[in-house]
């Protein structure tokens, strides 16, 4: 609630300083177009009113003095909606081309969401589609199989900001502020005038119904303009469509990057993408197994601060400050709560009347329970994918992938300086068998063959940890091909409880965490201050009940050194297997490489021995290239050898055909 | 005779260290050498005969090291075009060996060397290894360094005087061993050592050596073997004094020791070139004072030659107080001055008043 007031202060002034809404608009407009991924949209909010401030003066060029009164006059309570509806950066509707990743991104947050709360194994199908007739007017449509939505409970959800089920608890979920969805229904509102459109049913022989919801954004209330009930055939489910302007053709990249690495980040997802022009992008299940329901914790004692401290003691039911500590936390017993009360050097006999009011006295006993030791919070309120769920999503993921962007032709090396019958040189011919060499290991564990490329899969699942009284926990994931360019930075993906983080990636903790790293203990090349560079995709996943975005579009993770630490741990442990795997790939080019060394100088070695001690020179080479064998990894690097000379033999059977 | 003994023995020593090679292979066994190490650590300052002396670590040389087995195939390879140069009787620059020994390796691009500066080192080290001097090897440097005075040589059968060498001088070979050099009547009384040709040129000219009676020579900077093993003859066949002129810098500093006590590099040829009793004369960090030097002829010092100071002040050969002390009283000043600054106080200021004073005054380091 304090919050919420804080907002409307803002807004407030927001609104004396730039009247004109259009003006406005259109320059966030203008700004959006520009908008990279990293772009600040906060850095944007505080840039904006500068110019704004400059048109008031210059609209006005003799300002009449305004009076205290004048000022009273002016002055009006805003509504979330309203600021919202101005500020529209702050939830990711910032330019038409983002407006419909946010739209998508909202609603099957909440059916993920709603699906898990019911166990239900997912099945999500995200359509857009044009409206006939317009160039920048897209629908937005997505229908999952979820519990579907109580009847009456429709219009606040999809018109009304700030309602929802999330916001109270300390739950892993998607949502959590209750704007997303009814923002996006007002985005659209605001664009087309059209109102967004909901069919639910809640269960087998349960009428489904239909509704068109506006929000009355004045009084952020919704306002129902149709309803009936109607027939589905399907038992359970939702489906909501939004009418908005957009831009699909700069907006589909991030469309296809947030739905493929939702279904990363949700193995037990089923998801369909409905494309204009394009096939349907059909991802199966990776697994059938639901993930863990997320248990719902009280707040641990050492996450609470004075005020959120004396708020809970005036709202609590509880009679003693003991039974109150007890009851409204977490991990609090009748000991721990004396033993609180005792590091307080409060009065035993003193009333929760006395912290919700005394300041003094609810320091103090704030004081009580950082002095005292307390058993960490419960985990069970975290849902991590884990480390097999990882792997398998990583491996589904890259099969569709790879097949949806075929990878770029390597262009051939023009201008080389030699004619085709020109022999390669012994160099050339080495580099091109330590290649092979390393691609003639035997396949090491944790290697997958995926559409006929080879990847290294390693994903490692940290311990619960907890921050603020917060618990957290970090997963990472990493997919290593050879077979990709070598040259690129990695690709990461950003997740916070299962949500793809798709921009501000420079602003992000996660990519601050990779950056620090040294991965050149890992074998990997990595320009300073930057994402390391090589074939690798990482998969960064925090879980947890709170998770400090930097802003409400929930695109960056605050930079908290508890998290941060354990994300670099996480990172490191993937980055240790990733390295023996390299060396395993590098031993094998190395040995060949030694090898074909020694041999190149064994000649000049013999013939001089042979001339100055005269000994027989064709068997001392014998000798000599017999000793290089055993010097050089054996028969090991013997079969390896036989392999590369298969795969050059293949290679150079396959030429004839090329040219 | 005895040079053809010579050329024996360095034969045996150079197929001896073949053999165990090959003996090696034979045992299925990694073959390698030891080659005494020609680095700092490896140098002992002998206090006692007040030279530079090689000590007796030694690195392995193996062949199937990947590090390695490119100097090891070179090392066969120049031993190799050595035995041929003995069997044959014939000395050739070190220069000359590079190209005899270059080529291709295979159907790679990589040659046997890519450059003198790699074939250079592989000489030194086999001279260590065999413990044979270069001239036995039957190798050479190029020449560097002029010498005139009142002396008759013989070189190579020819005698040569040189009183008479005009303005140009008698090029001093690489190899200056009795075999080769032999020294005839003279009238010297000492030898003048200068670091450069310019400054020798300026002393030829005024005709010092005959004023003098000295023996003038000049190495070009670094003074090579053939001058440093000549002057070192001078010094203990025919007992002439030494003295040295070099720049006031840490690098003239460095040559002066370097005749004196030998070189890390060339440790193991010290008991042969090092003059421990050699004398600096000039330039003396003191000298612009007490020579009335104008200081707009100094050059400010860099940071190089900071530290080359501060890492000459570390090596034990520079432990004297009087050393130190013109090192110290050179970093704190800041400046270094070229022997040709002298030439501000006239042109032949050098020759006529700097030297003859210093000399008489017997204003000297030792």
């Amino acid at each position: 609630m304090a919050k919420a007031r804080r907002r409307t202060a803002a807004a407030e002034q927001l609104e004396l300083l730039a009247p004109s809404a259009e003006r406005k608009g259109a320059g966030g407009r203008k700004a959006a177009g520009k908008t990279s991924a990293k772009a600040s949209s906060t850095a944007r909010a505080k840039a904006e009113p500068t110019p704004a401030r400059k048109t008031v003066t210059a609209s006005r060029p003799r300002p009449r003095r305004a009076t205290a009164d004048d000022l009273a006059q002016r002055q009006r309570e805003i509504s979330v909606s309203e600021f919202f509806s101005k500020n529209r950066h702050l939830l990711g509707f910032d330019s038409p081309s983002k407006a419909l990743l946010t739209t998508v991104k909202e609603a099957v947050d909440n059916s993920l969401d709603a699906c898990e709360e019911a166990h239900i194994l997912p099945e999500i199908t995200v359509e857009v589609r044009p409206v006939e007739g317009a160039v920048d007017r897209w629908v937005v449509s997505v229908e999952d199989n979820g519990p579907g939505i109580v009847k009456s409970q429709v219009p606040k959800i999809f018109g009304k900001l700030l309602y929802g089920s999330k916001f109270h608890r300390l739950k892993q979920s998607r949502g959590q502020q209750g704007i997303g969805i009814s923002a996006a229904a007002m985005y659209g509102q605001l664009t087309t005038g059209k109102p967004i459109r909901v069919w639910t049913k809640t269960g087998k022989g349960r009428k489904a119904h239909y509704f068109e919801v506006r929000i009355d954004t004045r009084k952020n209330a919704p306002e129902v303009v149709a309803e009936e009930e109607i027939e589905l055939d399907k038992d359970h489910g939702t489906r909501v469509e939004i009418e908005m302007q957009a831009d699909y053709s700069r907006g589909q990249r991030y469309l296809l990057r947030y739905v493929e690495q939702t279904v990363l980040a949700n193995p037990h997802l089923a998801m369909t993408f409905k494309r204009p022009n394009a096939e349907p992008l059909v991802f199966p299940r990776a697994t059938e197994e639901p993930p863990a329901e997320a248990k719902e914790i009280k707040p641990h004692p050492h996450g609470v601060e004075l005020g959120a401290l004396m708020l809970m003691a005036k709202e609590s039911k509880a009679r003693t400050v003991s039974s109150f500590l007890q009851t409204e936390f977490s991990r609090v017993s009748a000991a721990v709560a004396e033993e609180i009360l005792k590091n307080s050097g409060l009065r035993k006999t003193i009333k929760l009347r006395d912290i919700a009011e005394d300041r003094e006295a609810a320091e103090k006993l704030r004081q009580g329970i950082v002095a005292t030791k307390i058993m960490a919070p419960p985990l069970n309120c975290l849902s991590p994918i884990g480390d097999e769920l990882i792997r398998k999503g990583l491996i589904s993921f890259l099969s569709v992938v790879e097949e949806e962007e075929p990878e770029e032709e390597p262009k051939p090396v023009k201008g080389k300086r030699r004619g085709k019958k020109e022999e390669k040189t012994a160099e050339e011919k080495l580099a091109e068998a330590a290649r092979a060499a390393a691609d003639a290991t035997p396949p090491q564990e944790g290697e997958e063959q995926i559409k006929g490329k080879r990847f290294f899969i390693v994903s490692t699942t940290r311990p619960p940890k907890v921050y603020r009284g917060n618990p957290f926990q970090v997963e990472v994931g990493l997919a290593y091909s050879p077979d990709w360019p070598q040259d690129r930075p990695i690709e990461l993906y950003r997740f916070a409880n299962r949500v793809p983080l798709l921009f501000q990636r420079g602003a992000c903790g996660i990519t601050e965490a990779v950056v620090k790293t040294d991965w050149k203990k890992y074998e990997l090349s990595q320009p300073r201050g930057a994402l390391p560079v090589g074939p690798m995709a990482l998969l960064v996943h925090i879980a947890s009940v709170w998770v400090p975005f930097t802003s409400e579009s929930k695109e960056a993770i605050a930079h908290y050194p508890e998290l941060l630490s354990e994300i670099r741990l996480a990172l490191q442990e993937c980055g240790r297997k990733l390295a023996a795997f390299i060396r395993k790939r590098k031993a094998a080019a190395y040995e060949l490489k030694r090898r074909s060394t020694f041999e190149l100088y064994i000649e000049e070695v013999a013939r001089s021995l042979h001339h100055l001690t005269g000994t027989d020179e064709d068997r001392l080479k014998r000798q000599l290239q017999e000793l290089a064998r055993q010097a050089t990894g054996g028969e090991e690097t013997d079969e390896i050898l036989d392999r590369v000379v298969r795969k050059v033999d293949d290679a150079f059977a396959e030429t004839p055909e090329e040219e | 005779m005895a040079r053809k003994d010579a050329t024996a023995k360095t034969l045996e020593k150079i197929e001896k260290l073949a053999k165990g090679v090959v003996r090696d292979i034979q045992k299925k066994k990694n073959p390698q050498i030891q080659i005494p190490l020609r680095s700092l650590s490896n140098i002992q300052y002998s206090a006692k005969k007040k030279i530079l002396e090689m000590g007796k670590e030694t690195q392995d040389r193996s062949f199937f090291n990947v590090s390695q087995a490119r100097k090891f195939m070179q090392t066969f390879l120049v031993a190799s075009a050595c035995k041929e140069l003995l069997a044959s009787g014939k000395t050739t620059s070190i220069r000359d060996l590079y190209y005899m020994t270059k080529h291709t390796l295979g159907n790679s691009r990589q040659n046997t060397f890519e450059e003198q500066d790699e074939s250079d080192p592989i000489i030194e080290d086999l001279e260590v290894t065999l413990d044979a001097l270069r001239e036995e090897l039957h190798l050479f440097a190029n020449r560097k360094g002029l010498m005139v005075g009142p002396m008759t040589i013989i070189d190579s059968g020819d005698t040569i005087d040189l009183r008479r060498q005009g303005s140009g001088g008698w090029g001093v070979p690489s190899i200056v061993e009795p075999n080769v050099i032999k020294f005839g009547k003279h009238e010297a009384k000492y030898v003048l050592l200068v670091e450069k040709e310019a400054v020798w040129s300026r002393f030829n000219e005024d005709k010092f050596w005959k004023k003098e009676k000295c023996m003038l020579i000049h190495g070009g900077g670094q003074p090579p073997r053939g001058v440093r093993r000549l002057v070192h003859r001078m010094h203990h066949e025919l007992g002439l004094p030494v003295y040295v002129l070099v720049d006031n810098d840490p690098w003239g500093f460095y040559i002066y020791s370097v005749v004196k006590q030998g070189s890390i590099n060339l440790a193991y040829e010290s008991m042969r070139m090092a003059v421990p009793k050699a004398r600096f004369v000039g330039i003396s960090s003191f000298d612009a004072d007490r020579y009335g030097i104008p200081e707009e002829t100094a050059i400010r010092m860099d940071e190089g030659d900071h530290r080359r100071i501060r890492q000459m002040l570390e090596y034990p050969w520079f432990q004297h107080k009087k050393w130190k002390r013109e090192l110290e009283a050179m970093a704190a000043s800041n400046k270094k001055y070229e022997i040709e600054a002298l030439s501000r106080r006239g042109i032949s200021f050098i020759t006529e008043e700097y030297l003859p004073r210093k000399l008489r005054e017997k204003d000297w380091l030792e």
